[in-house]
């Protein structure tokens, strides 16, 4: 059986990407990037906070961490939801301790149902961003798009009825989008997205979202969960990172993107402490939320 | 068909002639940096699915973009600062989409060698015609791009037909990089041309060691160091670092990636090339057995 001959046609092939998202451009071209009080390396801490239905819906797919055994799953159902009880205090502590401020990427179904945490979160100066309804709220081509705009609608209505604030920034569940997410997302009144993970600086889409790349390989999911890397090994993977960035010589920003589920973890969480008082305390670390980091980056484009 | 593809014969590792390298070095190191573009939305194949979610799949393909904006550079300075030449493994169409990129590896004076049009565009029950078609487009659109002939092929996505060695053969290519058999240059059975392997080590591949073995960024430069030490103390072989930007340069992985380079290049036992002047080296003077029971 032979393949279609248009199988070897490449309509796209093209100077630039083969799509009209966002243009290309070298990180080492652009105006280097000075940030505030002349640091060169932006540390930005951003947690998730999800809560997982104990009914996935699977719609358009099952979220990373969701439940996994027949229903009811109350095992993955409480060692997730530990994360937002136990977990996510030890992550606000170890911040406080360090001087970090942080961004969280928090469900709507967190801020209605565990308004003290959230409240517990803006007292200490952290910023909330976007992070869909629940963990059933994934995104992909094949959503309507009337959904989906229903859908962010909806989780900033959740998220603004407890902050009393309009999100500026959106991090979808696994980062996973549609054709439409972009447009829906600036219809929506948002300034930012994190889910490109294509480069290490702020960027402009051709819609006007900036994206703020928010690396996954750096992530404690990738790290520890997927890669089963020990917390030791993930402190020393990021302060490793954090040297090479600083030797680059130009802006850069070191994403740290933590889930208190796994992070917050007792035999765990000394490991991030120490780093992040560690790299809090370098004399090249600014230490930013997403919307600062935004923030000043604009300024000087 | 009797389950053997007939590429090359039996050649055991105990008896072979000792290799020599130039300059009486003991292990041939190349590095191949693969330069690709993946699309974010090609047509289907049969056999295989280009990306694990539904069009765009943006994790997947901002990763593999992340090459393109930021990591490309950061791979190829260290590369250069110790010394080591790249071999590209090239998506073609990367001459059109970025050839900025392309025009990098040019000026720090690399070898292409083709990985097909795109890797989202895969070889499986092509016709000959198609086959042909993609050979045609390689050569002619490096020699556009860079003005250098392709000598090698690493197939797209590590797709292939049953007719693809015969073919890149009688357009005059000299190398495969698609078959992992062993640690030295060898003979591949063709019906006309001239072709040999070279060893690509796909387990020391950066996608292997960190998506495959899940090694920490310093237990894979360790993994590289190993390699090199044990195949430079058994002389005569050849070591590939192959490599992707979009791992290998992330800012976790750089620092312990250039202690495994600055380790090989200060040794003194490694000869830093390419991946045609190994095959020329071993052509010029080729061990008898290595070329098997027909040569």
């Amino acid at each position: 059986m032979s393949l279609d001959p248009a199988y070897i046609d490449y309509p796209k092939r093209r100077h630039g990407y083969d799509h009209d998202l966002y243009d290309w451009s070298a990180i080492h071209q652009r105006k280097p990037l000075i940030w505030p009080g002349d640091r060169s390396v932006a540390l930005w801490v951003c947690v998730s906070l999800e809560w997982f239905p104990i009914t996935p819906t699977d719609t358009p797919f099952r979220a990373p961490g969701h439940m996994q055994t027949a229903y009811p799953d109350y095992r993955h159902y409480t060692a997730r939801d530990y994360g937002n009880r136990v977990g996510v205090y030890r992550l606000l502590d170890a911040f406080a301790k360090a001087g970090i401020r942080a961004s969280f990427a928090t469900n709507g179904a967190i801020a209605e149902r565990y308004p003290e945490l959230v409240a517990d979160i803006m007292r200490e100066g952290h910023e909330i961003i976007a992070h869909s309804t629940d963990m059933n709220g994934t995104i992909a081509s094949g959503l309507p798009i009337e959904d989906e705009r229903a859908l962010i609608a909806q989780s900033l209505n959740m998220l603004e009825r407890i902050t009393g604030l309009h999100p500026q920034g959106w991090l979808s569940i696994a980062r996973s989008q549609s054709w439409n997410t972009p447009d829906l997302l600036r219809e929506a009144g948002l300034r930012y997205c994190c889910d490109w993970v294509n480069d290490e600086l702020p960027y402009r889409f051709n819609n006007g979202l900036i994206n703020l790349p928010l690396n996954h390989e750096l992530s404690d999911r990738q790290i520890i969960t997927v890669q089963q890397h020990s917390a030791d090994s993930y402190a020393q993977q990021i302060g490793d990172a954090f040297d090479w960035l600083a030797g680059e010589k130009a802006g850069r920003m070191l994403p740290l993107h933590l889930t208190p589920y796994i992070m917050g973890l007792p035999y765990r969480i000394s490991a991030l402490e120490k780093l992040l008082c560690d790299l809090a305390a370098r004399p090249q670390c600014w230490v930013a939320t997403g919307e600062a980091i935004v923030d000043a980056w604009e300024a000087q484009q | 068909m009797t389950g053997d593809p007939q590429l090359y014969d039996y050649v055991p590792y105990r008896g072979r002639d000792r290799i020599v390298w130039p300059d009486g070095k003991s292990v041939a190191v190349w590095v191949a940096p693969n330069l690709e573009y993946y699309e974010i939305d090609p047509p289907a194949h049969p056999k295989r699915k280009a990306w694990g979610r539904p069009h765009p799949d943006v994790m997947g393909y901002a990763h593999r973009d992340h090459s393109n904006r930021v990591s490309h550079w950061r791979m190829a300075d260290v590369m250069s600062k110790h010394g080591f030449p790249g071999s590209v493994s090239l998506s073609v169409a990367l001459c059109q989409h970025h050839p900025e990129v392309v025009a990098d590896a040019q000026a720090r004076d690399w070898e292409f060698f083709s990985h097909g049009i795109y890797n989202t565009r895969y070889a499986y029950d092509m016709s000959e015609e198609q086959e042909r078609a993609i050979i045609e487009d390689s050569v002619a659109t490096v020699r556009e791009a860079t003005g250098q002939t392709i000598r090698g092929w690493l197939a797209p996505a590590l797709t292939h037909t049953p007719r693809t060695f015969d073919l890149i053969a009688e357009y005059g290519l000299d190398y495969t990089c698609d078959l992992y058999h062993d640690d030295q240059v060898q003979q591949v059975k063709t019906k006309s041309g001239n072709l040999v392997s070279i060893p690509y080590s796909l387990e020391v591949n950066d996608h292997y060691g960190f998506f495959i073995y899940n090694m920490s960024p310093r237990e894979y430069a360790d993994t590289l160091v190993r390699q090199y030490e044990r195949l430079a103390e058994e002389g005569g072989t050849v070591m590939c670092i192959p490599l992707h930007a979009y791992l290998i340069g992330q800012p976790h992985r750089i620092g312990p990636f250039e202690e495994a380079l600055r380790h090989i290049a200060a040794d003194g036992r490694a000869w830093l090339t390419k991946a045609g002047d190994i095959v020329d080296a071993w052509r010029a003077n080729p061990p008898q057995a290595s070329l098997g029971e027909d040569a």
